[in-house]
C-alpha cells in the first residue's frame, strides 16, 4: 500500500538544478580573489571599506524588506554582490561613513525602489557609487598608494573621518594611472597594470585576478561572456584606431584595457543579468555601447574615468535593446516587431 | 536576416536533460498479465468521446468493439480482454475529473482469442479505405498526444505530402518504448509504412532516430525493404526533438509556419510505434488492445518495457512491477511533458507511453521561486526562440493578449525546456498553459459575441 498521498506538480517534473542563489553565491566566490588582493595591496583600510559596504547593503536590504512587511531577501546573496562591487569601486581610504551611505543608497535607490532583485534597471552598486561621486567628489578621487609599508597595522587617515567632517588629508595620496595620463601625460607600464602594482580603486587594480574570476563564472555558465568581450573588444579597437592616428596624445589600447575600472566594470558590472539585454545579439550591442562610451569619456570627457557612467547609460538603454532586438520566432518570417 | 546558416541536422536551441534510458533500453518487451478489472475511459484521444454500443452485463470477447467513433475526429474502443461489462459509469481520469467510461471484468482463464474484423489489404485498398481502416482500428498517436491518426494522415485537398517522417526520436528522458519497438518490431513498422505511404501519397519516407539509439537505427537499416523509398537518418540527441516541428527542421531543414501544420511544408510525421500498430492491426482488421509502456523511475522495482492491455489500472500495473513505499510522484508519460497523477485508480490509456515513478528523493528539492533575473537561460533553451522570460513577466501582470499578439504565446507547445533551465524556479510552462487557455476562452467568447 501507498504510505502517503501522491504529490502532484506541473510539468516539467525535473529541473537542471542550478538556482538563482547558486549563481549569486558563485559571483561572490569569483569576487573573493579580487577582494583578497585589494586587502593585500591596500591593507586594513581596504578591508574596512569592503566590510562596511557589504554590511551596509545587507543590513539595508534586510531592514527594507522588513519595513515593507516582506520576507527578507538577503539569503539570495545578491545584496552581498552589490556590497562587494560597491566597495571594490571606492578608493581604499574612502571614509567609512560615506561608504555606509553608498551601500544604503545602492540598495534603497538602486534596487529596492525598483522592486528588488530582478527589477532593478541599473546596477545597484553603480547607482550607489554615482551618488557618492556627486556628493563627495573630492573624497572619491583621493587615491591612497598601494603597498604602503604600514598598511596592515594602521588605516589611512581618512578612513575614520567623523560623519560630515572634512576628511583629513594625510599628504600621501597618489595618482591613478588614468589620472596621471589625463592630467600629466604619463603612461604606466602594461605589466604593472595587469598585475595590480598601481594605485586605484580598491578592487580595480589587479586585472589578472578579475579576468580569472570572469573565466570561472563563464565556465560555470553563470556569466554571458559576450558582454565583457564586446566591451573590451570595442574599447581595444576604437582606442587602437586613435592610437594609430596619433600615438602622442592618445593612450595605447593596452593601457586603455588594463587601466582604471574597465576590467572590473566589463566583467563584473556590465554583466549584471538583470540590467543587461537577454539576447546574444542584444548583449553584443549593449557591450559595444559601453565600450564606445568609455572611450569617448576617457579621451574627450572632463573625467579621467568613464566606466561607471558608460555602464549606467547602457543599463538604461538595455530594455529598449530587448524591445528592438528579438530572436526570429520559429516558423515566422520576420522578427515580431516588424509584423 | 540570418547571419549563420543553420546546421542541417538539428534545430535551434533545446536542452540536454539526463537521459536515464540505459535502465530499460536493454530490456525486451514483455507481455503483462491481465488485470481483474479493466477501466476504459471513453475519451482516450483528442476529439469527441467514443459512443458505447454494449450494455451492462454483456459478455464481450477480446478485440470486440465496445464503443464506436463519436465523429470524424474520434476513434472506436475495442475490448482489451475477454470479459463482462460490469458497469458503464464515470471513471477516474488523469485530469482528476470523472469521465464517462466502461468497467470490464475479465474472465479468468478464458482463451483470450482475439476477434478480428474486416482486413484492409494494402495492395488493393484505396487511401480512403486505409484511413478508414486506421480509424476503425482505434489508432491514435501513441507518442503521447493521442490525436486520431487517420485525421493526421489525411492530406487536405490541394496539398501534397512529399516526405513522410517516421518519428523514432523518443526524446523524453526515461522512456524506451519506441526504442524497443524499433528493435523488436521492424517488420510491423515497415508494413505500417506501406499503408501510410499509400494513404498519404508521400514520395519519400525518413525514419528519424536520435544518436542514443544507434542500435535501433542499425537494425532498421539492416532490414530495409528494397522496394520502398525509405532512409534512416540519425540526428544528434537534443530535447525536444521528438516534437513534430523540431523533427521536421532537423531532418528537412524547413520550419513549419507559426500556427500551421506540417503539411504546409509538405511533410507528415507519424510516431514509430503508431506505424507499427497500423502494420500489425490493419491486415487482420483488428482493433488496438494493448500498447508498449515503459514503467521506470527510481521508485520502481522491476523496471521494464511492458506490453500492457489498454485500461489496465495504474495500481495493478505498479503492483505487478513492485514499487518503493516511499513513492511521491507518478507521471503518465516522461518527466518533461508527462502529467503527474493524483491517484492510482486511473488506467493506462492509448496515449500512455510511459509510467515514471519518483520517490521523495528525486522531487525538485529547491522549490523556492525567485524573481526573474533575466539570465536568458530560457531564451537559449526555447526551441521556438520565444522569450519565456518576458512572457513569464507578462503572465504575472496578466497581459495575456499582449503575450499572444506580440510574443507568439500560442506557438508554445509546453515542452518544458524553459522551466527546466530556470534558476529562479519560475513555473513558466504552468503560466503559459494557463495563459493560453485564457486567450482561447477570450477568443471564443469574442467570436460568440460577433456571431
Amino acid at each position: 500500500m501507498l504510505k502517503r498521498t501522491l504529490h502532484i506538480s506541473s510539468s516539467p517534473h525535473i529541473t537542471k538544478g542550478i538556482s538563482t542563489d547558486d549563481i549569486m553565491r558563485n559571483v561572490v566566490w569569483a569576487l573573493l580573489p579580487v577582494s583578497a588582493f585589494a586587502v593585500y595591496a591596500f591593507g586594513l583600510s581596504a578591508l574596512l571599506v569592503l566590510f562596511t559596504s557589504v554590511a551596509s547593503c545587507v543590513i539595508t536590504e534586510h531592514l527594507l524588506c522588513r519595513l515593507a512587511g516582506k520576507e527578507s531577501t538577503i539569503s539570495d546573496w545578491s545584496a552581498v554582490i552589490s556590497g562587494l562591487l560597491l566597495g571594490l569601486t571606492l578608493p581604499p581610504g574612502f571614509p567609512l561613513w560615506m561608504t555606509f551611505c553608498g551601500g544604503v543608497i545602492a540598495i534603497a535607490l538602486g534596487k529596492f525602489m525598483f522592486g528588488g532583485l530582478g527589477y532593478n534597471v541599473f546596477n545597484p552598486a553603480l547607482v550607489g557609487r554615482a551618488v557618492l561621486q556627486a556628493a563627495f567628489p573630492v573624497a572619491i578621487t583621493t587615491w591612497q598608494p598601494a603597498f604602503a609599508s604600514n598598511r596592515f597595522d594602521s588605516t589611512f587617515s581618512a578612513t575614520f573621518t567623523f560623519p560630515f567632517a572634512e576628511p583629513a588629508a594625510d599628504g600621501i595620496t597618489a595618482a591613478t594611472p588614468l589620472a596621471a595620463f589625463k592630467f600629466e601625460g604619463i603612461t604606466t607600464d602594461a605589466q604593472e597594470l595587469a598585475l595590480g602594482l598601481v594605485t586605484g580603486s580598491t578592487g580595480e587594480t589587479c586585472a589578472a585576478l578579475i579576468i580569472l574570476g570572469g573565466i570561472y563564472l563563464v565556465m560555470r555558465n553563470m556569466m554571458n561572456w559576450r558582454i565583457p568581450v564586446a566591451v573590451l573588444g570595442t574599447v581595444y579597437i576604437l582606442s587602437g584606431l586613435f592610437y594609430l592616428i596619433d600615438n602622442e596624445s592618445y593612450p595605447s589600447p593596452v593601457f586603455m584595457l588594463f587601466s582604471g575600472g574597465l576590467m572590473l566594470g566589463a566583467i563584473f558590472m556590465a554583466t549584471d543579468m538583470v540590467a543587461s539585454p537577454i539576447t546574444s545579439a542584444g548583449v553584443v550591442l549593449y557591450g559595444a555601447i559601453i565600450g564606445l562610451l568609455v572611450v569617448v569619456i576617457r579621451l574627450w570627457g572632463g573625467l579621467p574615468e568613464g566606466v561607471m557612467y558608460a555602464i549606467l547609460i547602457a543599463n538604461a538603454i538595455s530594455p529598449h535593446i530587448d524591445n528592438m532586438i528579438r530572436l526570429r520566432v520559429y516558423g515566422t518570417a520576420k522578427r515580431a516587431m516588424e509584423r | 536576416m540570418r547571419l549563420f546558416k543553420l546546421p542541417t541536422n538539428t534545430f535551434r536551441h533545446g536542452i540536454h536533460p539526463p537521459e536515464h534510458k540505459s535502465e530499460t533500453n536493454g530490456l525486451s518487451i514483455r507481455q503483462f498479465p491481465f488485470a481483474p478489472l479493466i477501466i476504459l475511459p471513453l475519451s482516450q484521444h483528442l476529439g469527441a468521446p467514443s459512443q458505447v454500443i454494449v450494455r451492462e452485463g454483456q459478455e464481450v470477447s477480446r478485440g470486440q468493439l465496445l464503443a464506436e467513433s463519436g465523429g470524424y475526429v474520434s476513434v472506436p474502443i475495442h475490448a482489451p480482454i475477454s470479459g463482462v461489462v460490469q458497469k458503464i459509469a464515470n471513471v477516474p481520469s488523469i485530469t482528476g475529473k470523472m469521465v464517462p467510461g466502461i468497467f470490464l471484468k475479465s474472465f479468468p482463464g478464458s482463451s483470450q482469442e482475439v476477434v478480428t474484423g474486416k482486413p484492409v489489404d494494402v495492395e488493393s485498398a484505396t487511401p480512403e479505405q486505409i484511413l478508414q481502416g486506421i480509424q476503425d482500428a482505434g489508432i491514435v498517436g501513441l507518442g503521447g498526444a493521442a490525436f486520431p491518426t487517420h485525421v493526421k494522415l489525411k492530406v487536405p485537398e490541394g496539398k501534397t505530402c512529399d516526405e513522410l517522417i517516421i518519428n523514432g526520436i523518443e526524446c523524453e528522458p526515461y522512456l524506451t518504448t519506441d526504442h524497443r519497438v524499433m528493435l523488436e518490431q521492424a517488420d510491423d513498422i515497415y508494413n505500417g509504412i506501406r499503408y501510410v505511404l499509400k494513404a498519404t501519397g508521400a514520395k519519400e519516407v525518413i525514419i528519424g532516430i536520435e544518436a542514443n539509439k544507434q542500435d535501433a537505427a542499425d537494425h532498421l537499416e539492416a532490414n530495409l525493404p528494397s522496394d520502398l523509398p525509405i532512409s534512416v537518418k540519425v540526428v544528434p540527441v537534443k530535447y525536444p526533438q521528438g516534437s513534430e516541428k523540431m523533427l521536421i527542421t532537423s531532418l528537412l531543414g524547413r520550419e513549419v509556419p507559426s500556427g500551421g501544420l506540417p503539411i504546409e511544408v509538405k511533410a507528415l510525421v507519424v510516431n514509430v510505434a503508431t506505424t507499427a500498430e497500423i502494420g500489425r492491426l490493419l491486415p487482420h482488421g483488428r482493433g488496438i488492445q494493448e500498447r508498449v509502456v515503459t514503467i521506470t523511475g527510481p521508485g520502481v522495482t522491476k523496471k521494464g518495457n511492458y506490453l500492457i492491455p489498454i485500461g489496465t489500472p495504474l495500481r495493478f500495473a505498479l503492483e505487478q512491477v513492485g514499487y518503493d513505499e516511499d513513492i511521491s510522484e507518478v507521471y503518465m508519460g516522461g518527466p518533461m511533458m508527462g502529467v503527474s497523477v493524483s491517484n492510482l485508480d486511473i488506467s493506462i490509456v492509448k496515449g500512455t507511453s510511459g509510467v515514471v515513478v519518483f520517490t521523495q528523493k528525486e522531487i525538485k528539492k529547491s522549490s523556492k521561486i525567485y524573481p526573474c533575473i533575466k539570465c536568458g537561460a530560457c531564451v537559449d533553451a526555447c526551441p521556438l526562440s520565444l522569450n519565456p522570460s518576458q512572457l513569464g513577466i507578462l503572465a504575472k501582470f496578466e497581459q495575456y493578449d499582449l503575450m499572444a499578439s506580440d510574443y507568439n504565446l500560442m506557438d508554445c507547445f509546453e515542452c518544458g525546456s524553459c522551466s527546466y533551465v530556470c534558476p529562479s524556479n519560475i513555473p513558466l510552462v504552468q503560466y503559459f498553459r494557463l495563459s493560453k487557455s485564457l486567450v482561447r476562452k477570450r477568443k471564443a467568447a469574442e467570436s460568440k459575441q460577433h456571431a
